[in-house]
């Protein structure tokens, strides 16, 4: 006898301004089961959990929610969690400076007339922190507790909610492996007392451990559900339902000609700026030669931005331990100047927030990090920046009225033609590009790879990190592959498939 | 880009919407200027009185300076008014009770400005204490040592040569009544305005760069070289021009060159627009905050000097509440709160509405309690001005 539906969605569709987030998703978790949602970055499994708990309201999307037998139009967040729809964010969404109680009440406050029961708040705290197997103190503040702790007071949180469906997305991704252990166990525990989950995840081996059956999302479409007990599922099963799509020439046609060991990390150690025991980079190699374009992929919270950014002037980490060489011989880097010196440039993941100032204009920000070369005594010749930046116009085709018009008016693709420009104005022997074509149409991406392309031919080391596996196949010479803050696979590009890159970052058995 | 070219009225009104902004502070200085000069009957613009008004808000004036840099790296300073207050009172130690010569107590002060922005600076850039936290600290710290080293008294008198920093006037050439050095300077200034103009457009021209049309081009020359030939001849049918107006154009001549034209301007507005980039960027956002706090300590120092030559005392009360002008003063003239916007020029506007209006309102016999009320609605207003243009502009 089959089990019921707690859930159904039927003929999902959202659509974002010029992208179509999802399309025509069907979605079924049955009751007491737990459910396994599975995808790369954005095929629209956030976009999707975000639909069905209200945060993108009825009426933004359509299609239908289906929860226990009844169509659902929820309005907000609130409403979705009175049914007991419960969702757990990647961020923990815990106010640090209060309790583990007041965090848990919070917003769902046991209170009469305005005042607040204290005493009964903490005996139900007390009761939710068994269930979840936290014994601490409900008056613990909560920054004084580790993640996975912290991960814990989110569950109890949503079980306060009388949760019936949890939704968890990438729960372990910020834990260690202790504590995603403990956390998966739970899961299991309450699954045998009758609550249902979805679980998003990119750690197969978690999904094989847990999940009753898993379904896969595409670039916003589903491919395809699978019964974990029926039909015979392997991790390559799964990979290939993610990444099995085509390739077409989406890429300039790449004649490397590389040289001699231009840059080299050695046994770079890193470990995270708040927490100081948690180390995110491991023992980290890597080297690029001239004129070679290397990748390193891997999935959110695998270290690479942090790694590009300890190596770019220590601008992430602490106790970061390691020898970097330019051209055979050892260097210092103490700061974002030293780096530059040494012919550094670091082109951020988030232009908005970290790589340009979008109230400055076009000119300005080409400018910034090399003002000492068109300048005399420290003043600026504007006559130079002008040319200057009328050049990079041309040569990079940056569509914008003029070179004086704010960078925080272009379009995203032009933004980046403008950081482009900016670091290659640096002067760089080393380009470390961190997501180069985040949030850029496809015809821009062409010609952000052409850029890319001509940088590496100029004789330059190139290095990209990127979250698109055909954007690594289609550009690098030569992939790194990243999990968990350590390398767990380097290809040639001969060698590269999508499903054996996918099959490294997945990778977390190298442990030790 | 040589389509805003059309016929005049249009480009008239055109240009006028796309720089309501630039133009908007200076347009309320004028029906300020204006409204006031009604008021009092025609006294606001009386020569003496403007030689006034230009003496009592030169402190200010300074103040306003240094407070833009501040802003602008999005930060602020609560504690000019007592550090002026403090430097004030030790010019008046070194000068009326150690003898001390008067240039040298005017240097050694000008170090203890340096020295105490250097001491907030610190704790601002390198410990990251917030600004707001460690000026207001500042501002009780330096209030009570100036009331310590005076021990609650005034000090008086200044020497001479110190009392003429303030009160003091270019010297002339002539006896006439008219003086002479303050007409010819007007005149040099004038044709020094119009070359830099005529070469700016030029160079504007050659790089194909958007220019207003020649119309509005001559009106705005000869409407800037009137009202600069008409001010020096205001000034020089009084006294001529003040020692303190000279050295007010000299700070706003560099200090609006300094942002505009050199790398250590173009880091400050990078910090202010956004610190992440900045720093990312290869610019010292730690050191180019910290002497920026160093600059506004020395402005601070040099303002409590002209205030206390001014008055010819140091008083425990000296610099009370000019904090706040200051600060009123830079979001008057268009800085944002949230830092990266402002400019040298806007502070001015900003200080001389705040300062017209003080005068104005004093010359009509209007209460100092009215006074508050009214600058502190005015304050509101334009920024609240400000943040809507913004938001039509989004």
């Amino acid at each position: 006898m089959e089990r019921s539906y707690i859930l159904e969605m039927r003929h999902i569709t959202k659509e974002f301004p010029g992208v179509k987030a999802l399309d025509d998703v069907n979605l079924k978790v049955k009751e007491g089961e737990i459910h396994a949602l599975c995808g790369e970055n954005g095929a629209g499994k956030s976009t999707l959990m975000k639909v069905l708990s209200g945060v993108y309201p009825y009426g933004s999307y359509t299609g239908d929610i289906i929860f226990k037998g009844e169509v659902c139009q929820f309005k907000n967040i609130k409403q979705s969690e009175e049914l007991g729809i419960v969702i757990i964010h990647q961020e923990l969404a815990l106010i640090p400076n209060l309790s583990i109680a007041e965090n848990i009440f919070l917003g769902n406050e046991l209170a009469k007339n305005g005042m607040i029961n204290w005493n009964e708040t903490i005996v139900k705290t007390r009761e939710l922190l068994a269930q979840v197997g936290l014994y601490e103190s409900p008056e613990t503040i909560v920054s004084n507790l580790g993640v996975g702790k912290q991960q814990l007071v989110e569950i109890a949180k949503a079980l306060s909610k009388n949760v019936k469906l949890l939704i968890l997305d990438e729960p372990t991704a910020s834990l260690n492996e202790d504590d995603s252990e403990n956390l998966l166990n739970l899961l299991l525990e309450f699954k045998k007392k009758g609550m249902s989950a979805i679980i998003i995840s990119h750690k197969l081996n978690e999904i094989s451990k847990v999940a009753d059956s898993i379904t896969i999302l595409r670039d916003g479409k589903t491919i395809e559900t699978l019964d974990m007990k029926k039909d015979d599922v392997t991790e390559d099963r799964i990979i290939r339902g993610m990444v099995g799509r085509d390739l077409t020439n989406r890429y300039p046609e790449r004649h490397p000609n590389i040289g001699e060991t231009i840059f080299q990390v050695e046994n770079w150690n890193v470990y995270h700026p708040l927490q100081p025991d948690r180390k995110v980079i491991d023992n980290v190699n890597i080297h690029i030669r001239r004129g070679e374009i290397v990748g390193i992929a891997g999935l959110m919270g695998a270290g690479r931005t942090e790694l590009a950014m300890s190596i770019f002037g220590k601008t992430y980490g602490k106790k970061i331990s390691g020898q970097l060489y330019k051209n055979g011989k050892k260097i210092e880097i103490h700061d974002v100047n030293s780096a530059m010196k040494h012919g550094l440039a670091y082109v951020s993941e988030d232009r908005k927030e970290t790589g340009l100032i979008l109230m400055d204009s076009v000119k300005q920000n080409i400018s910034l990090p090399n003002l000492m070369k068109i300048s005399r005594r420290n003043v600026i010749d504007e006559k130079k920046e002008t040319n200057v930046a009328e050049e990079f116009r041309k040569k990079l085709r940056i569509k914008t009225p003029s070179i004086s018009q704010k960078v925080g008016n272009l379009s995203g693709g032009n933004q980046q033609k403008v950081v482009l420009s900016k670091w290659i104005f640096s002067e760089p022997d080393i380009l470390i590009l961190d997501e180069p074509t985040r949030g850029i149409d496809v015809g821009a991406k062409y010609e952000i790879y052409t850029i890319i392309d001509e940088l590496a031919r100029e004789g330059k080391g190139i290095l990209i990190i990127s979250s698109e596996l055909p954007e690594i196949l289609g550009m690098c010479d030569r992939i790194y592959v990243m999990s968990e803050g350590r390398i767990t696979g380097e290809l040639m590009r001969s060698e590269a498939t999508q499903e054996n890159i996918m099959k490294y970052m997945t990778n977390t058995k190298v442990r030790g | 880009m040589q389509s805003t070219q059309t016929n005049g009225k249009s480009t008239l009104l055109q240009m006028f919407q796309n720089n309501i902004r630039q133009y908007s502070m200076i347009i309320a200085l004028l029906f300020i200027v204006l409204l006031f000069q009604i008021l009092t009957s025609g006294l606001l613009l009386k020569p003496l009185n403007i030689t006034n008004l230009i003496l009592q808000n030169s402190y200010i004036l300074i103040l306003a300076i240094g407070m833009m840099l501040v802003i602008i790296t999005g930060h602020i300073d609560l504690s000019v008014g007592s550090v002026a207050a403090f430097v004030g009172a030790l010019a008046a130690i070194f000068m009326v009770q150690y003898n001390m010569p008067t240039f040298l107590a005017v240097i050694l002060c000008l170090f203890i400005g340096a020295f105490i922005g250097a001491w907030q600076g610190f704790w601002i850039a390198y410990v990251r204490i917030p600004a707001f936290i460690v000026t207001l600290a500042g501002m009780l710290l330096f209030r009570g040592l100036t009331m310590i080293v005076l021990e609650g008294q005034s000090i008086a008198p200044f020497p001479e040569a110190f009392q003429k920093i303030s009160s003091g006037f270019l010297p002339d050439f002539s006896d006439g009544s008219i003086h002479i050095a303050t007409i010819l300077i007007g005149i040099v200034l004038s044709v020094i305005y119009v070359v830099m103009e005529v070469r700016s457009r030029a160079q504007k021209k050659k790089y194909q760069l958007e220019l207003e049309n020649n119309q509005i081009f001559f009106t705005k020359l000869v409407v800037i070289v009137a009202v600069i030939n008409l001010f020096s001849y205001v000034l020089a049918i009084y006294e001529g021009i003040p020692n303190i107006l000279a050295i007010l154009a000299v700070f706003v001549v560099a200090y609006t060159f300094v942002m505009r034209k050199t790398v250590a301007g173009r880091h400050i507005y990078a910090i202010g627009g956004n610190e992440k980039a900045a720093l990312l960027s290869g610019v010292k956002t730690k050191r180019v905050t910290f002497w920026v706090f160093v600059n506004m300590g020395v402005l601070s120092a040099i303002s409590g000097l002209i205030f206390a030559a001014r008055l010819n005392a140091a008083t425990p009360k000296a610099g009370n509440l000019f904090e706040l002008d200051a600060i009123a003063a830079c979001f008057i003239g268009g800085a944002s709160a949230y830092g990266g916007v402002g400019t040298v020029p806007g502070a001015i506007i900003g200080a001389l509405v705040m300062g017209v209006m003080n005068n104005g309102m004093s010359l009509m016999g209007l209460g100092v309690d009215w006074q508050q009320a009214i600058k502190g609605l005015v304050l509101l207003v334009a920024v609240a001005f400000d943040i809507y243009n913004k938001n039509k502009a989004a």
